[in-house]
């Protein structure tokens, strides 16, 4: 077996040093009567299992092969090849959690440097080494603010955080007995800002809006933010398309005191939605609540700058069922993936993308609003991704196009019945015109004449 | 040889490896006016911002300006300054730092993997669902369980949602219980994950075998104890030899046997979970099944049910139709809900479903290659390091550092030591129940000259450790880093690089 390196010779003066006649014996302590081989096929080769993958592979539509525009959590952001090639280095691929720091400190300076993009991209003091992805950084944003508020118990959140984060909180929040209240959308797409005001009590411990929200709209956390601090309530700000926060006020700059997400869309693969990474960051005065690794600047015995992991007295290792959370690593090689990619995007790069994102998106949200029988239900303001109206049922007609090798959008009705016309576009600067011309002119062959059953505002 | 001297050719030494300076400044502190490391196409819309303003920023202030020749040096620079598995035998106790192969990296690179949406319609990525349906049936084969969620994207979150799971099993049956049983020798992640299940968490004692005690267990399963976290075998090494008299007791009061399986490596191909009375497992697919570490995440956690618990598994489930075509399955109305967005690590999937086709039927290699090699170590060290239970271990082995503590040497001395002999030091400190313990794994995939090296730079520092302890205390020598001090970083905390 090529990943096993003892010889037969070597396994037998190997057996005669620990004083058994076979390897067998070593096993004496599994009772026989749970000891069952695997039934499995043979081993495969090399070259079968890359042919195995690859048959694999092949029946899926990839957005290299397409014109892409699927969105709602996870984005097609160019990548350069800097960032994936040095994803390949043994040294940040082979390592393991930096508990040793002084054989650490590549791990240790990235986690360091990725905390400081998100500080940046954030407008917050402090971000955490990162979390397994988008909903659960929401969870651990949540369970934060209510350790901070020493006993209430429910959380707002806006019913336009992706739906698969609010699932993920009831699910969380379900055995902690903390609720979570949803305010709706209004016309404009955007959380109804009274509605959100009135939702907050004083047992309520953080209001949660993400923007720009699950239909692309831009949200305004001021609103959040107001409404949370009224009663007292940490603010929490969710975004779940991370370029947008280099063209978007940042959440520290209005009101948030918690910014958490998905920093995917940041220089990581789409990758079928996972691996991809959590972010979470906060004000200064809340870092000792954080849950999750942090890297730490430090002097070594010599004096030399340094970095370690810091404040573990947090964490499940040491405190156990006391711990703020029960995470035990973070994404490490997809924080390294993001700050490659900050760093070389830098101030302009990171602006460039969101800017051509946002230019492109507007280009067709105006083309696609004037295909006969399509519209544009939601007037506010979007960046990249935008809810289309369809003349017919959304799920059928992106089939169909995506037969075609158009990836059109992601229909609503996934998550919500009454939507069934409805689906989402995102456009990043990945799209060019000819492949959004491409899909104008697809769906206004599609939508001629076909009936529509869909609501309307 | 004294500090001094060994330090001076240490230094020189160094140099000639290292002909860079080893500070390798922040990113941001490279970044330079006007430079540019990226380029995109000419936009080919119009240019327009339709956002008002107050909702819009003009730039990231601090944000770097830096050039691609620059960043690939700056993080090549960086890499150095790690220790990996590829450099050397990384013993890492209950880690698992095992080879990566790296045909499972190319191959989860195919765009067809890389760049496919987990929401595109089901019809065109029947690839992806197909290749978690087939990764579930290769984990319900070794695991011997009815089915398995592959959600959870680590170990921590595998527990909890095993733990969920059984929350829901026990709720609908009409009470949730209120108490988790974990030994005190569990990982600090069970505790943690109970609690988090909504749990009280209740410890109970190791045996002078450092195994479970059955008579401590029987009085503590009552029926308010809604299971016990058991890791399998346990962090100690040691294989809980009466696990079909756990199960039946754990059975006998209506409580469910969950399995932390971090060491499933020791056992895989050779023994079932599911016939020895587990009802929930989660793995690291990190662990057993070699997906890279990648300096602490992604890792994946896929939780493996018996028969009666798997109406309560996350949504959603890949299914496959009669007609051979596959979905994913939302209406699984007893269903927890979700732990995270989508499918979970698929990534992950693709690595692990390479590693466990490259071995097939052949498996349980990997854990006689394990425990061999630990137990190759056990011998080589008995005696020179103190071992506090005399019991048969697996894929590991736990020392302490008794013999060496009346010399003023602790753990963490060694395990810094060991840095100078080009190795990464094991797990220190960890198990609790072994003071000053020494967790050494060194996986199958060593080689018996690699296992030597290791056990003559242990025996060496035991030496020093009664001839020279300053050696030893000052270590390590010939790091990029002299040793780090983590309480000035815990006191003063500067958490990131401000303009």
């Amino acid at each position: 077996m090529k990943f096993l390196p003892t010889s037969d010779a070597d396994r037998t003066e190997m057996l005669r040093a620990i004083g058994v006649s076979s390897v067998d014996d070593l096993f004496a302590s599994i009772p026989a009567e749970v000891r069952k081989p695997a039934d499995l096929p043979a081993p495969l080769s090399e070259i079968e299992v890359r042919r195995m993958m690859g048959s694999l592979a092949s029946k899926n539509a990839n957005a290299r092969e397409s014109a892409f525009f699927l969105g709602a959590g996870i984005y097609h952001h160019w990548i350069s090849a800097v960032a994936d090639q040095m994803l390949y280095r043994a040294e940040w691929l082979t390592s393991y959690t930096p508990y040793q720091p002084e054989v650490s400190q590549g791990t240790l300076q990235s986690i360091f440097e990725y905390q400081t993009h998100i500080c940046l991209l954030t407008g917050l003091d402090v971000s955490n080494a990162s979390l397994y992805e988008g909903a659960s950084a929401l969870v651990e944003a949540l369970l934060m603010a209510a350790r901070l508020s020493r006993g209430r118990n429910k959380a707002v959140l806006s019913a336009a955080i992706h739906p698969e984060y609010r699932e993920t909180v009831r699910t969380y929040f379900e055995p902690l007995g903390l609720t979570a209240v949803e305010v709706p959308a209004g016309p404009d797409g955007a959380t109804d800002a009274e509605a959100l005001r009135a939702a907050v009590d004083d047992d309520t411990f953080a209001v949660a809006v993400q923007s720009p929200n699950f239909y692309g709209v831009i949200e305004d956390w001021e609103n959040g933010s107001r409404a949370a601090h009224a009663k007292g309530a940490l603010s929490v700000a969710v975004v779940a398309e991370a370029v947008s926060m280099a063209l978007l006020a940042p959440p520290g700059e209005r009101g948030a005191d918690i910014a958490c997400g998905e920093a995917q869309a940041l220089g990581v693969p789409m990758h079928f939605g996972g691996p991809v990474l959590g972010f979470l960051a906060c004000r200064s005065d809340h870092q000792r609540q954080l849950p999750g690794r942090l890297s730490g600047e430090t002097r070594d015995a010599e004096g030399r700058r340094a970095f370690c992991l810091t404040l573990s007295t947090r964490e499940q290792h040491i405190r156990r069922e006391r711990a703020t959370s029960n995470i035990c690593t973070n994404q490490a090689l997809m924080a390294l993936a993001v700050n490659i990619h900050c760093s070389l995007l830098g101030k302009r790069g990171l602006r460039d993308v969101a800017l051509q994102s946002h230019a492109k998106a507007e280009y067709l949200k105006g083309e696609i609003a004037r295909i006969p029988g399509y519209r544009i239900p939601f007037a506010g303001p979007t960046f990249n991704e935008f809810v289309v109206e369809a003349p017919e049922r959304a799920a059928p007609l992106l089939s169909r196009l995506a037969r075609g090798g158009i990836l059109a959008g992601v229909p609503l009705s996934r998550w919500e019945s009454d939507s069934e016309n409805r689906f989402l576009v995102a456009a990043t600067e990945m799209n060019t015109r000819e492949e959004m011309d491409r899909l104008v002119a697809a769906l206004a062959a599609q939508g001629s004449g076909a009936p529509s059953s869909g609501r309307s505002q | 040889m004294s500090v001094e001297v060994e330090e001076k050719a240490q230094v020189r030494r160094r140099d000639r490896l290292h002909p860079e300076s080893r500070h390798e400044p922040l990113v941001f502190e490279r970044s330079g006016e006007g430079k540019v490391g990226y380029s995109l196409p000419p936009l080919d819309v119009p240019e327009t911002i339709a956002i008002p303003d107050r909702l819009t920023r003009s730039e990231i202030a601090g944000e770097t300006e830096i050039t691609e020749v620059e960043v690939a040096r700056h993080f090549t620079r960086l890499s150095k300054l790690n220790f990996s598995i590829d450099q050397a035998l990384y013993p890492l106790g209950s880690c698992t730092m095992k080879h990566n192969p790296r045909l499972n990296e190319e191959v989860a690179r195919l765009p067809g993997f890389a760049a496919a949406h987990p929401l595109a319609p089901e019809e065109v990525v029947q690839g992806a669902l197909e290749l978690a349906w087939r990764l579930e049936r290769v984990l319900a084969e070794l695991t011997g369980l009815t089915r398995v969620t592959l959600q959870p994207a680590a170990g921590a979150h595998g527990e909890l949602a095993g733990m969920l799971i059984v929350r829901a099993a026990l709720e609908k049956s009409g009470n949730p219980r209120s108490v988790v049983l974990t030994p005190d020798s569990a990982h600090g992640t069970n505790p943690a994950s109970a609690h988090f299940a909504g749990y009280k968490v209740r410890e109970l004692k190791s045996n002078a075998r450092g195994t479970l005690d059955l008579h401590v267990l029987e009085e503590a399963m009552t029926e308010d104890v809604a299971g016990l976290m058991l890791t399998v075998p346990n962090t100690v090494g040691i294989f809980e030899n009466q696990i079909l008299e756990i199960a039946r007791i754990v059975h006998a009061k209506g409580g469910y046997l969950y399995c932390d399986g971090a060491n499933f490596n020791s056992f895989v191909g050779i023994a079932k979970p599911g016939a020895m009375g587990i009802d929930v497992m989660h793995m690291n697919l990190h662990k057993t099944f070699s997906t890279p570490h990648g300096g602490g995440g992604p890792g994946s956690g896929p939780v493996a049910v018996a028969e009666k618990l798997v109406p309560f598994l996350p949504r959603p489930m890949v299914e496959r139709r009669p007609d051979g075509t596959f979905f994913l399955d939302y209406d699984r109305p007893e269903s927890i809900g979700r732990l995270r967005t989508f499918l979970g690590n698929f990534g992950m999937f693709v690595r692990a479903l390479a590693y466990s086709s490259s071995y097939g039927n052949r498996i349980g290699e990997v854990a006689r290659g394990a425990v061999l090699n630990a137990n190759y170590i056990r011998a080589g060290l008995a005696g020179v390091y103190h071992l506090k239970y005399e019991s048969p271990t697996m894929h590991e082995v736990v020392f302490s550092d008794r013999m060496q503590t009346e010399h003023g040497v602790h753990a963490m001395d060694i395990a810094k030591r060991l840095m100078d002999f080009g190795f990464h030091p094991p797990t220190i400190s960890f198990p609790l129940i072994v003071h000053g313990a020494i967790m050494i794994e060194p996986t199958e995939t060593e080689t018996k000259p690699s296992l030597d090296a290791f056990v003559a730079a242990m025996r060496e520092i035991a030496r020093e450790c009664e001839e020279d302890p300053a050696i030893v205390t000052k270590a390590p020598h010939t790091t990029p880093v002299r040793r780090v001090d983590e309480v000035a970083a815990a006191k003063n905390l500067v958490l990131r690089w401000k303009p």
